[in-house]
């Protein structure tokens, strides 16, 4: 940079230029500049190759899993055992593990989180929002390991002595769900509240003019407002429950939770049970590759079908986030 | 004309409108009570994830010593010995004299392991502490037969005791398993010597590969997008794709890791390609590899972080810049920057702390599992304190969960400080242009 | 401060048909923002079914004073009240009186047009509909969007959202939003002032057509808008701690063409504020 200054500095040592001298106001090449210009340029476009990376890496992996003679898409997609050892491969079990896992954080979070957020944004004093709101955040800045632990020592405890140590196993997906809810909480309840923050006092007022109570305004007025905001609060929630991995590694357990048939998950609603154990589909992949993996092992390969399965669920939810905030917004 | 709303057609008469207006009334407080009741669980819960740390870091436990303190000192300085018994005890040991505490190691100790610790350093070399701390580990040899939480340690006293009093040898201590000892000392598969040391180190020297990488790349690619590219398919191509990436979740930016910096490179990542690193680190699952992953992974963040920053800094300074002559990168570099650097940090250090706290995509491409050997440079084996807390969180025996309770705390003490920062940082540079 | 309602007018009082004169009355009002006095001691009566013009400089307390009648106030934190403002024989400030009962009475319309983000139906129905309103609300938004005279600019959108509408179309479905829940008194602060000449026309007509029927309270930083619509007017100022206080409050003609006061004359004629 230095020396792209001091180019005037010189300059100003040369005689004044003559009335008659031409002067050359043409476009001058400037070589920093340019290189500047390049690496700035290949720093942007970076992350346009990390996507492709991941999604090449992927595909190419899952390819290769697929192409392999005990393995087919098929199979992959209806069958209901995940035991690499026997050569079974239906993702049903690791899938069911994730969406139950999840729907649980959901049932927890989602509720939870807007009634919070509705209580900072519309009754909370100024001094506790203060508070609470910077809290919050720090909260969700707690590293999901931390949140596995608690799971397993804390909430999978209490679970056992309110319902019995002989329903609840010592991994299960409930504590898990239960836990990844009580992260994505404060994400919710954050993100909702910035939503309904940002709306306008002028939409207060003039429903409190009208003579509505504080709870009509803000469930009729203040909240369909934010409806954007919270809508795209949800998804990314739902999408942060979907791709955890720590929490459901540490709690929910260490081994698909198989069927020997559809028949026989449904039996019972055995695959909706959340005292047991089951793996989802992140818990599978930690578990897999914390051992010495070796590269041209099933093993190896199948990670990435099943990583190629979470990236489609999460990138859908992305695209639906981004769908809803448009659907739903309001312009005041 | 006493009331209009009566009057009005349609609208409830005054009577009814005092009912009506009551269960609105009431219907008002019942929810807010739940929305309140709804705020107090969220807080009780998340309290509940700190409290339940604490508990799990303070207590008693059950010791047994192979060779009690006290007999020592009744043998080797008979001077010393303690009126009473208890924790200082291990403190004496730590007080003799090098002679004495040289002696007591000789005499206890292998001809090959005595050979070996001199190797490492010569004994009469050491220093009190050392030597000390090498007596309570080989000689004393305390184990942990027990351990207790600290509420069952306030509250089931008498019960814990009781239980104690039926282990042979055993004596009960109350045990900070956060202390400093707990911070210097290197892994361990005894619970009573091991430490995060390792792990800080791992950990900080990956967040330093982190940093090095998505800082500047972060920071260049928001200021493309911001003040050179032009509005344009490019541009939002880029864009939609920075916000697909930032809801990716970690475990995939593992997968990307592994196959790209651990497997696909390699020669570069193991450092065989610098005939740097042996046998067990040439296969690539080295501190950079991790360093660059989560590069990539927190790339996103700081890229949206800083644009924001970026975008923040007004108009009529790059037009005053241009209108001097400034190309357009010395508008940039002399005064968009400076002007946004604040944001950015702000931005970046919360960026950071996620690439402190993440474990997946580590595990993923290969954390070590058992490192006791501090890492060297970039080519090392690594393991973080995530990684470190995830391994004592799985293993069934309490001792261990314990000492994932206090590097939990260590790891939140460090995430803590670096918010703090960020937050300082916010407001001692916040610009009112 | 002499009590210069007790003045004798000129104008014939009208008396409502239970002998009420005023509509609402503040007594003693002081208003706080934190330890920020905003107005002291403020003694109005309002007419019925008059126009009364609040003006004077900005800052003195206007907008204080006419949130006041409708406790908006309460809304904000730090602001506290003193004093009374009877209406209906009852203090609204007492403790069992809710604000709620209040506000549907005494209606308001804001300075910057604050349509909710629905249809230009619901914007009218809401009000009426959380207030138990059981007729047919189709003829009660068509005949409050007639009051407000917008009726036949939006009669063919109904459904569409109320930020369709331009600026002044909008202050007046503000309007009509009031007037669907058929208050007493519509409280209006500046409403015309995010407005241009022609809007601002059609909102005085306007509120000279509502006043056969409502009271109303309306805040004004134009001379002749107080002057043209106006039956009162209170004219406001401040003294030397910023704190506002009621100079002079008369028949609109009477403070406009013979001012009791030096500094209202100086307002009014442009020599300050
Ligand atoms: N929410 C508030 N918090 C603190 N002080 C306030 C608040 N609202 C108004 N004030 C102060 O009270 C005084 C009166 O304000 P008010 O808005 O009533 O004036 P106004 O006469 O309506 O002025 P304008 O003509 O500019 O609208 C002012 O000094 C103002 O700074
Ligand atoms: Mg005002």
């Amino acid at each position: 940079m230095q020396s792209d200054l001091s180019q005037p500095i010189q300059a100003m040592n040369v005689p004044v230029a003559q009335h008659q001298e031409v002067i050359d106001l043409r476009r001058r090449r400037r070589a920093g500049e340019s290189l500047i210009h390049g690496f700035l340029f290949l720093s942007g476009v970076l992350s346009v190759f990390t996507t492709v990376g991941i999604v090449l890496v992927l595909l190419s992996q899952a390819l290769a899993f697929f192409r392999r003679p005990e393995v087919s898409l098929f199979d992959f997609l209806t069958k209901t055992t995940w035991q690499p050892a026997i050569g079974e491969f239906g993702i049903f079990p690791l899938v069911n593990a994730t969406l139950l896992t999840s729907f649980i954080a959901v049932i927890v979070a989602l509720p939870l989180g807007l009634m919070i957020a509705i209580y900072l944004s519309e009754y909370a004093s100024a001094p506790a929002r203060r508070i609470i709101k910077p809290v919050l955040e720090m909260l969700a800045g707690v590293p999901t390991v931390v949140y596995g632990f608690f799971a397993l020592t804390f909430v999978t405890a209490i679970l056992r002595a309110l319902l019995g140590s002989d329903r609840v196993e010592i991994f299960n997906v409930g504590s898990a769900g239960l836990v990844i809810g009580i992260l994505i909480l404060p994400l919710v309840a954050s993100m909702s509240e910035d939503a309904l923050h940002a709306v306008p006092g002028a939409l207060r007022e003039a429903a409190f003019g009208l003579g509505a109570t504080r709870l009509e305004t803000t469930l009729r007025i203040v909240l369909p407002a934010a409806l954007s905001g919270i809508s795209a609060a949800f998804i990314v929630a739902i999408s942060r429950a979907v791709g955890e991995t720590m929490i459901v590694a540490i709690a929910a357990g260490a081994g698909p939770r198989n069927f020997k048939s559809w028949a026989d998950a449904v039996t019972g609603f055995k695959f909706l049970n959340p005292f047991t154990a089951a793996e989802t589909m992140t818990g599978h992949m930690v578990r897999i590759s914390g051992g010495d993996l070796s590269y041209d092992s099933i093993d190896y390969d199948s990670i990435f079908a099943i990583g190629l399965t979470l990236f489609v669920m999460t990138l859908a939810l992305n695209i639906a986030s981004r769908w809803a905030v448009r659907r739903f917004r309001e312009e005041y | 004309m006493r009331d209009r709303v009566s009057q009005v057609p349609g609208y409830p008469d005054e009577k009814q409108f005092q009912g009506f207006i009551r269960r609105r009334r009431r219907r008002g407080a019942m929810w807010r009570t739940l929305f309140l009741i709804a705020t107090s669980v969220g807080i009780v819960v998340l309290s509940a994830l700190l409290l339940n740390i604490l508990d799990d870091s303070f207590g008693y436990v059950a010791v047994k010593n192979e060779i009690e303190p006290a007999a020592l000192l009744a043998t080797y300085a008979p001077k010393r010995l303690p009126m009473e018994r208890g924790g200082a005890d291990y403190q004496i040991l730590r007080e003799l004299s090098r002679d004495v505490q040289v002696q007591i190691l000789r005499d206890h100790l292998s001809q090959g392991l005595i050979r070996r610790l001199e190797s490492e350093q010569p004994l009469d070399q050491r220093s009190q502490e050392e030597l000390g701390d090498l007596i309570i580990e080989r000689v004393v040899e305390p184990h942990f037969l027990a351990s207790w939480s600290l509420f069952d340690s306030v509250f089931h006293r008498a019960r814990i005791k009781a239980e104690v009093a039926e282990m042979d040898g055993a004596s009960l201590r109350f045990y900070s398993w956060l202390n400093p000892k707990f911070v210097v000392s290197p892994q361990s598969s005894h619970p009573e010597f091991a430490g995060i040391r390792t792990a800080i180190l791992g950990s900080l020297w990956v967040v330093a590969i982190t940093i090095l990488f998505s800082l500047p790349v972060g920071v260049a690619a928001a200021i493309y997008l911001e003040e050179y590219g032009q509005k344009g398919r490019l541009n939002d191509l880029i864009e939609t794709n920075i916000n697909n990436l930032a809801g990716v979740p970690s475990i995939i930016y593992g997968l990307l890791g592994l196959a790209i910096f651990v497997r696909a490179l390699q020669p570069l990542t193991g450092g065989s390609l610098f005939g740097i690193g042996d046998a067990t680190t040439n296969n690539g699952r080295t501190i950079i590899s991790a360093g660059l992953t989560l590069g990539l992974l927190i790339l996103p963040i700081i890229i949206i972080n800083a644009r924001e920053a970026i975008r923040a800094v007004p108009q009529g300074i790059r037009q005053a810049s241009y209108g001097l002559g400034a190309t357009r990168w010395q508008t940039v570099w002399h005064h968009v920057l400076p002007n946004a650097m604040p944001g950015i940090l702000t931005g970046s250090i919360l960026a950071i702390s996620r690439a402190f706290g993440e474990t997946a995509p580590l595990v993923v491409i290969g954390a070590s599992a058992f490192i006791i050997r501090d890492p060297d440079g970039p080519f090392s084996k690594f393991t973080t304190m995530t990684i470190q807390i995830y391994q004592w969180t799985a293993r069934p025996q309490a001792e261990f969960r314990h000492l994932a309770a206090a590097g939990i705390i260590v790891l939140l003490a460090l995430l803590l400080g670096l918010n703090a920062t960020a937050i300082w940082l916010r407001n001692r540079y916040q610009r009112s242009y | 401060m002499p009590d210069i309602l007790t003045l004798p007018r000129p104008s014939a009082p009208s008396i409502s048909a239970n002998g009420e004169r005023y509509a609402i009355t503040a007594e003693n009002l002081n208003v706080y923002y934190g330890a920020f006095q905003a107005v002291r001691d403020i003694n109005l009566k309002i007419e019925r079914q008059k126009i009364t013009a609040l003006i004077g400089p900005s800052g003195c307390g206007k907008s204080t004073v006419l949130r006041s009648f409708n406790r908006m106030n309460d809304l904000i934190p730090v602001a506290r009240t003193e004093g009374r403002v009877m209406f209906h024989g009852k203090n609204i400030y007492d403790a069992d009186v809710d604000p709620v009962e209040v506000r549907r009475r005494v209606g308001m319309v804001f300075q910057k047009p604050n349509p909710f983000p629905k249809s230009i139906y619901e914007n009218v129905a809401w009000g009426a509909r959380i207030n138990g309103y059981r007729g047919d609300l189709d003829a009660l938004v068509e005949q409050s969007l007639r009051q407000a005279a917008l009726w036949d600019e939006v009669k063919d959108k109904l459904h569409q959202s109320g930020y369709s509408l331009s600026g002044g179309q909008q202050q007046r479905l503000c309007i009509a939003r009031a007037i669907a829940v058929q208050p007493e008194i519509i409280l209006m602060d500046e409403p015309a002032s995010a407005l241009d000449p022609i809007a601002t026309l059609r909102i005085e007509e306007l509120m000279r057509e509502l006043r056969k029927e409502y009271t109303i309270i309306v805040v004004t930083h134009n001379m002749q808008q107080a002057a043209r619509v106006s039956d009162y007017t209170a004219f406001f100022t401040v003294d030397e701690h910023r704190t506002g206080y009621l100079a002079e409050y008369g028949p609109t003609t009477e403070l406009f063409t013979n001012p009791r006061q030096k500094i209202t004359e100086d307002y009014i004629t442009g020599r300050f504020g």
